[in-house]
């Protein structure tokens, strides 16, 4: 009797031990971060619904942007190494022009979803960061996949990456941060400056 | 007969080039230089021709109209894709393209309805660029076409075979043929004015054609169902150790 006492409490403790370790990688369930979608969706739906001006729109676009997505990451990953030789300075204005130069990018292709919607299909998890499947439903046009990826990487639940229809974000922004330094030949303070225009 | 052995040649040599290259995720674009000059090429004439025709078409004609040529056009693509996806070995979806364009036809007034994709029936578009994907040919080097805009070089052999292989162009009389090509005209200016926020972020990006090759290459890979690989590796980079 005793003695399978004890097996049983090793058993749980191994398990606790277990889920202890697994515990901090994947703390958020796959519900959570469903849900952070689909408020993030929600909130750009009532952006579009709104019928504000498209400057107002922009605004709120990088509202939702920062408060949904995990920015200064994504902006670093967009700068690629060059990101190492910037100073604290440089990194803080490159990353507030950045939420902006999206806002203003995406911002612009919400334009035609005025009558549109987006829809969560599901959620799964994958390694350490969860993927959440949505269709854009637009007016005329064939509906098309929009894949959110979300993590905890940051300690906070946002997202890092998104694809629309196979292209995806961070790629295709790393390819033109990366064409805007050389442009400026490597000066992050010009590159910045460009990003302010761009978008 | 000539240009059909040199066509055979073609996709034979595709199809051998598939067993040698492993299917990877990477851009193989050997031939950037010409690439970028056709890409100046394409950027200029969509300036100075197809962009202004397109919005003024898209302005002058009334959307209902608009609209039924486009239809039109898309359902005269069916019977082609039918036969693509019957090449591929995938009936379902051959089923689901012939039956399309069976409604459409019968129902819809010649195509200029498109029935179909009202009751949830849209079949999903296919070319021999695909095909030849299924058969195990590989991607091969990026290229940019001249007019037609980027491509792969297996695509780019799929675009011939595919104007080659007109199933419904023989049926055709000199006046139908010209009212279908004029159709098809006029659906590509509408996809360009449709469009035109997406296309006009893309030429209006720091290194245009750099971007084009991106989504270009990475929609085409999702469209074939290649599986991606690199989120693993960015998450990595995002969060992992440093």
């Amino acid at each position: 009797m005793a003695k399978s006492n004890i097996t049983r409490r090793a058993i749980l403790g191994a398990m606790a031990a277990t889920s202890f370790c697994i515990a901090p990688v994947l703390a958020a369930s796959n519900k959570q971060a469903e849900e952070l979608v689909i408020q993030l969706v929600g909130e750009i739906n009532a952006i579009i619904a709104s019928g504000k001006s498209e400057s107002a729109m922009i605004r709120e676009f990088e509202r939702v942007f920062t408060r949904y997505a995990d920015v200064s990451t994504i902006a670093r990953y967009a700068m690629g190494t060059d990101s190492r030789r910037a100073s604290d300075a440089q990194l803080s204005r490159y990353t507030k022009e950045f939420s902006g130069y999206m806002a203003r990018k995406y911002g612009k292709q919400f334009r035609k979803f005025v009558g549109g919607k987006i829809e969560v299909n599901g959620s799964k998890p994958v390694k350490k960061y969860y993927e959440i499947s949505t269709t854009a439903k637009l007016n005329g046009e064939a509906p098309f996949e929009v894949l959110f990826l979300v993590s905890e990487g940051s300690g906070e639940l946002l997202f890092f990456n998104m694809f629309i229809e196979g292209i995806n974000l961070l790629l295709s922004e790393r390819t033109e941060i990366g064409a805007l330094l050389d442009k400026n030949r490597g000066n992050i303070d010009n590159m910045i400056a460009d990003l302010a225009k761009a978008g | 007969m000539t240009t059909f052995k040199h066509l055979l040649a073609l996709i034979a040599s595709s199809l051998i080039a598939g067993c040698s290259t492993p299917q990877d995720t990477a851009i193989n674009d050997p031939y950037e230089r010409t690439n970028r000059e056709a890409h100046a090429f394409n950027k200029a004439v969509d300036k100075v021709a197809l962009k202004p025709i397109a919005q003024e078409y898209a302005n002058i004609m009334p959307d209902p109209l608009e609209k039924g040529i486009s239809n039109f056009a898309t359902n005269l693509s069916y019977p082609a894709d039918m036969v693509n996806y019957l090449l591929q070995g995938n009936l379902g979806e051959a089923m689901y393209s012939g039956n399309a364009f069976i409604l459409n036809t019968v129902f819809g007034l010649g195509g200029l309805f498109d029935v179909a994709s009202a009751n949830g029936a849209r079949p999903r578009g296919t070319d021999f660029g695909e095909t030849m994907a299924r058969w195990g040919a590989t991607e091969g080097p990026y290229v940019e076409l001249l007019l037609l805009g980027p491509s792969t070089q297996r695509d780019a052999v799929g675009k011939i075979v595919d104007f080659a292989l007109d199933p419904i162009g023989p049926l055709l009389g000199a006046n139908e043929r010209q009212a279908v090509q004029s159709a098809s005209i006029g659906a590509g200016l509408s996809s360009r004015a449709q469009y035109n926020d997406m296309i006009e972020g893309v030429y209006n990006s720091a290194d245009s054609y750099a971007q084009a090759r991106l989504y270009y290459l990475q929609n085409r890979r999702y469209t074939l169902g290649i599986k991606e690989t690199q989120s693993d590796d960015q998450f990595e980079e995002l969060y992992g150790e440093k």
